[in-house]
């Protein structure tokens, strides 16, 4: 059944990666195979942050065929040739894991030709691009995920972040969320539902130049609003438009650099709980993710079917 | 093991050709008989007294710890209980039997009190989805908004909430009323079989639909009505059962009841009345 949660801060920043950590593991239930969160840092806005990944992780649970470690360091070598092919500069390289990576790069061409060469390498997947966005998502739950990667200490203004139960693809990094709105700079979505007619849009979309990573019906949100927003609707626009262009139930979210957005269905089948005051939004699958971080007495509704909503910062 | 034989009487759905055969047998269900009032045995009740009062602070329970300590406490006779520090969580109060006076001092996740036959909740907060599922009597009265599926197959009882409510209130309700201050989603009283639902504010597309019996009184705007769903005209019955109910639920008192709409079924999909005696109380 999948668990999402998200929060913005209006006009300030705040521990954002212990406290989606706290709804997220308090969602666990609603989703045990693996956990991803899209974080908006306080970062100086003057380099891109290239999160990428060069294999699965093999580990407990997954699904993914086991490979060499020894494969990852060779792609590695690639994608730093590759980079500098393009034109790209390193200004600051992180070893998270075996399989996954940090890089602050300095690139001022066009991503999604920087995208298409970086992810033509076997197994290479870009998770995300963004001057802000820091995306991190793998197996385990909340918890083991924010650990392995250090998240707890990251500030920032706002963040998603998903609880994801595999039905539909494999339990393995690309088909967990949050996926990144390629190729648009910090732009990232998580969802809970099915969409019915994935296959549909994916061949529309796919004649139109886009690219799926992944089987999951999830990825085509991301898709779905970066080719509206490719072609020069606004953020809210390209939601409203998902109420009808995507069937099946949803609620999702999506976040950019300086905003945060949910669409519920209009059967409203997927739950969500939402919290709004002047200085903070928070929502969850369910009120417990908003109590874990506001355990006082506070006021939630449930956003009606065929709700979008977008907040700044 | 039950007999099997053959009615020699023919009902008209025999003679359609349905269930030729009927099933005798010694009944496993248990029918109240007055003379034998002092032994009969409602299982998983207790005798409880109303001014016996006591608080059960929740914050580091689980739902399951909760609702045993809330049972103990019923065993020992208390007959209001005071929850504090509910914080959201799921399945709290369900599955209780007898009269009590149970206050949430806080909100409650998904399926709270659920599967309840007599007690007086009020919950000081908001409740999730699919509040007080299954409710076969007593009054439950929410004091802000709630999730979807509120009062999800209720059979009997009061249930109130005094702000808005999600999608499919009402869903699958077989008796009882449902009163919603405010606002109410899509598909409220879908597939509705018996029983009120009140709605003093908007509703959402799908209203009603495909419902069987029932009646949904509306005192906004509606989205749209759902299959088999149709306006009917008030009686001066509908306005006096309105006053009243409205009243013991504490809202709505400036409301002109008179203006609401009133929903009931067009019986074009289903209809109880076309039925025999017999399929009706299967049926239902």
């Amino acid at each position: 059944m999948c668990g999402i949660a998200g929060l913005i801060h209006r006009g300030k920043s705040s521990n954002v990666g212990e406290e989606l950590q706290s709804m997220l593991q308090a969602l666990k239930h609603r989703g045990p195979d693996s956990t991803g969160y899209a974080l908006y840092a306080d970062n100086d806005g003057q380099n891109f942050i290239l999160r990428f990944k060069v294999g699965e992780n093999v580990g407990e649970g997954s699904t993914s065929v086991n490979e060499d470690e020894s494969v990852y360091n060779e792609r590695k070598k690639l994608v730093d040739k590759k980079l500098s092919e393009l034109g790209a500069t390193i200004v600051k390289e992180e070893k998270l894991t075996p399989y996954s990576f940090r890089y602050e790069i300095k690139y001022t061409q066009d991503l999604m030709e920087f995208s298409k060469a970086i992810e033509a390498i076997e197994s290479v997947e870009i998770l995300s691009i963004g001057k802000s966005l820091e995306l991190i998502k793998d197996l385990g739950d909340a918890t083991a995920v924010s650990e392995r990667y250090g998240l707890g200490k990251l500030k920032g203004t706002h963040g998603i972040g998903h609880a994801r139960m595999a039905t539909e693809s494999g339990v393995d990094i690309k088909s967990a969320h949050p996926f990144w709105g390629y190729p648009f700079a910090d732009v990232s979505v998580v969802h809970n539902g099915q969409l019915t007619n994935y296959w549909n849009n994916r061949r529309v979309l796919e004649n139109k130049g886009m690219r799926f990573m992944s089987e999951c019906d999830s990825e085509l949100i991301a898709v779905f609003l970066a080719e509206k927003m490719r072609n020069g609707a606004t953020l809210e626009e390209g939601m409203k438009e998902s109420l009808t262009g995507l069937d099946g139930v949803f609620t999702y979210f999506v976040a950019t650099k300086d905003s945060l957005g949910m669409a519920k269905d209009t059967m409203a089948a997927k739950p969500l709980v939402l919290y709004e005051s002047d200085d903070l939004v928070a929502m969850g699958s369910e009120e417990i993710a908003i109590r874990s971080i506001l355990p006082q007495e506070i006021d939630t509704y449930d956003p009606f079917d065929g709700e979008v909503k977008v907040w700044q910062i | 093991m039950a007999n099997l034989k053959t009615n020699q009487k023919k009902t008209k759905a025999q003679s359609m050709g349905l269930h030729t055969e009927v099933l005798t047998g010694k009944t496993q269900q248990k029918f109240f008989n007055p003379d034998e009032a002092e032994n009969f045995f409602y299982w998983g009740t207790h005798d409880v007294d109303f001014n016996k009062r006591t608080e059960l602070d929740v914050k580091d329970m689980d739902c399951k710890e909760a609702n045993e300590k809330i049972d103990k406490l019923m065993s020992e006779g208390y007959g209001t209980i005071v929850i504090k520090n509910p914080q959201g969580k799921h399945s709290l109060g369900v599955g209780i039997l007898n009269k009590l006076n149970l206050i949430f001092e806080g909100s409650l996740g998904y399926f709270g009190v659920g599967s309840i036959d007599g007690p007086i909740v009020r919950v000081n907060g908001r409740v999730g989805w699919s509040c007080a599922e299954n409710m076969m009597a007593g009054k439950v009265v929410i004091e802000k908004n709630a999730g979807s599926c509120f009062g999800a197959a209720i059979r009997g009882g009061d249930l109130i909430c005094k702000g808005s409510v999600g999608a499919r209130t009402g869903i699958d309700q077989k008796g009882g009323s449902i009163i919603v201050g405010g606002d109410a989603g899509a598909f409220t009283g879908f597939m509705m079989q018996r029983g009120r639902i009140v709605i003093l504010g908007d509703v959402g597309i799908n209203l009603g639909d495909s419902m069987y019996d029932g009646t949904i009184y509306v005192g906004g705007k509606i989205g749209s009505f759902g299959s088999d769903a149709v306006e009917s005209p008030m009686t001066k019955n509908d306005i006096d059962w309105l006053k009243r109910k409205l009243k013991v639920a504490e809202i709505g008192n400036d409301v002109d009841v008179s203006k609401m709409t009133k929903v009931v079924a067009g019986k074009k999909l289903w209809n109880y009345d076309a039925l025999e005696p017999t399929e009706k109380k299967g049926a239902i």
